[in-house]
């Protein structure tokens, strides 16, 4: 079919300017996003579609170590089905609502407990990192789970040059705030802008990455486009996306979900079968697209790498 | 034998009413209801289930407002939709989000009050299911009045269900908790009106 073949842009070319500065392709690659979005919904019986919409490719590597060998969610799936409340509450209305988010040029402020705090363009944020692919699972505070197969590099790789000083015990993430192009945040749904924290031995982790990518392809404006966290031990909306802000410090960060409902999400998050929400159940999990319900696992089944960060935690308290 | 005016408004209705479900059913098999198919069809009969009881309500208001009788006679029918809506949407819960594990069932309808809210208005939803018909009407007489006031308290455990589920936009729920309240100050203006137009009366 033809607005499925990918956009033809060289996998060299991910931190080019000229593939983000270049409107035409930019509006072509949105366009050819869209159309794919409503051919999807034409053919939606035909869900061998696992290549992406036709975004820009990225080069990288397949880290096998840290990948899960489950099936994948399907791309439309994956993009067409989430929660970004920036973009509205509907979990279908980030696919529609983010075409209009412009990307580029985009910076990323670095501040707090660090020697060299400063501006970034995303450029000089992407520059010296190496690509890789990792596949995982991906479990909603609201019980369903994908799995998603991300592009992205090591947080700690990119915390270590901006070189933390030792007070910094915890790194706190913001999103864009740009309400003439997040309808959502036109409402105070959420406490704007969208903000998320980690311990710092949680960001130094090597299953926390910066995203930059799925499937192979650049991220959707919806998924959290062009930069986003991925910790994939922790509810979902741990992993904050379009990242504007990355701020060192001493105090624990308060997370905008804790703002809204502190006795409901607190600031771990962490995917745990035993500690309920205080609605409802955490011990299942829909994935999408199957019909049983399956046992949702202690970190999201991540037990073996992350569980000694919490060694002592009283998990039930630490939610 | 023809049809007399109300009986074909009462045939349009009933096939009317069935749209809701047959569009869902259809869509489910078509897999046109996105990436969670499950989730859309509690979700959905779950808000037709509170749809049908404000038309049900909205029922009385109409006649007061038109002058006409119509609108009672169609009550019944979409009281008995909202029955059949919350049927499906409770089946889609035991089924699709418990299959029908009652230790399970038992535990969630106690520890989420969302869930025992909405258990409650459907267990006082089934009394007035069965005293629908003509021949419990006489045989209840003035109690069949009274019973069927739990129409009010049902209706608002169905909004303060929907308020209750929501994470954080309240918007959609604070709709139909509005509507709700517009159907039922209706009632309470009216009787203010009887009352006053009573005690005067007695004056
Ligand atoms: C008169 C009775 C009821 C009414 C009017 C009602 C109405 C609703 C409404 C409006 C929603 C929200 C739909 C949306 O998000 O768009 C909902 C969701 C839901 N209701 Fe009900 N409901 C009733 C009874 C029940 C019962 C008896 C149960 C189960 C025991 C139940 C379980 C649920 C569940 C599980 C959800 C979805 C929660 C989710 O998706 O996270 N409801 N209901």
């Amino acid at each position: 079919m033809l607005i499925k073949k990918p956009f033809a842009v060289k996998p060299s070319e991910i931190t080019d300017r000229s593939v983000y500065m270049n409107r035409r392709k930019f509006m072509q690659t949105t366009s050819g996003f869209f159309l794919a979005g409503i051919s999807s919904l034409v053919t939606a019986k035909t869900s061998e579609q696992q290549q992406g919409a036709g975004l820009a490719k990225l080069d990288y590597q397949a880290t096998a170590a840290y990948s899960t060998d489950e099936e994948k969610t399907p791309y439309q799936h994956v993009t067409q089905y989430n929660n970004f409340y920036e973009f509205g509450t509907d979990k279908y209305s980030p696919a529609h609502e983010a075409q209009s988010l412009t990307t580029r040029p985009w910076s990323v402020t670095v501040e707090g407990e660090v020697a060299k705090p400063g501006t970034y363009t995303l450029e000089d944020i992407l520059k010296p990192h190496a690509l890789e692919e990792r596949i995982y699972r991906l479990r909603c505070v609201e019980r369903w789970s994908m799995v998603i197969p991300w592009i992205g590099f090591p947080l700690a790789d990119l915390i270590k040059r901006f070189e933390p000083t030792s007070r910094a015990k915890y790194v706190e993430f913001t999103t864009l705030h740009r309400p003439e192009e997040m309808p959502g945040q036109k409402r105070r749904v959420l406490d704007w802008p969208y903000v998320e924290g980690l311990r710092m031995d949680e960001a130094m982790h090597p299953l926390t990455i910066m995203a930059v990518g799925l499937y192979g392809e650049v991220l959707p404006n919806q998924n959290g486009a062009p930069m986003r966290l991925v910790v994939p031990w922790k509810y979902g909306f741990k992993s904050i996306k379009s990242i504007v802000k990355i701020r060192f410090t001493e105090q624990q960060p308060v997370s905008a979900w804790t703002r809204t409902a502190p006795h409901e999400y607190g600031f771990y998050a962490n995917v745990n079968p035993g500690v309920d929400h205080p609605r409802w159940s955490q011990a299942r999990e829909r994935r999408l697209g199957e019909f049983l319900k399956r046992k949702t696992l202690l970190f999201n089944g991540y037990a073996d790498e992350v569980a000694s960060l919490y060694t002592g935690m009283d998990l039930s308290k630490n939610y | 034998m023809s049809l007399s005016h109300i009986q074909f408004v009462k045939l349009v209705l009933f096939v009317v009413c069935l749209i809701p479900a047959t569009v869902l059913g259809w869509n489910f098999y078509h897999d046109q209801l996105g990436a969670n198919p499950f989730e859309a069809l509690t979700r959905e009969s779950g808000e037709w289930t509170l749809r049908f009881l404000l038309a049900t309500l909205l029922m009385t208001p109409l006649r007061g407002v038109l002058h006409q009788s119509w609108p009672l006679q169609l009550r019944r029918m979409l009281g008995l939709y909202s029955f059949f809506y919350a049927c499906l949407h409770l089946l889609t819960y035991l089924w699709f989000d418990q299959f029908f594990d009652w230790q399970e069932i038992t535990k969630d309808i106690l520890k989420r009050p969302f869930i025992t809210v909405g258990i409650t208005a459907w267990i006082l939803l089934l009394p007035l299911a069965v005293t629908s018909t003509n021949s419990m009407m006489r045989r209840l007489g003035r109690r069949w009045k009274h019973l069927h006031r739990s129409i009010y308290l049902i209706a608002s455990l169905g909004v303060l269900h929907f308020l209750w589920m929501v994470k954080a936009d309240l918007r959609e729920p604070l709709i139909y908790a509005a509507i709700l309240l517009i159907l039922l100050g209706y009632r309470v203006t009216k009787w203010w009106q009887k009352r006053a137009f009573s005690i005067a009366a007695r004056q």
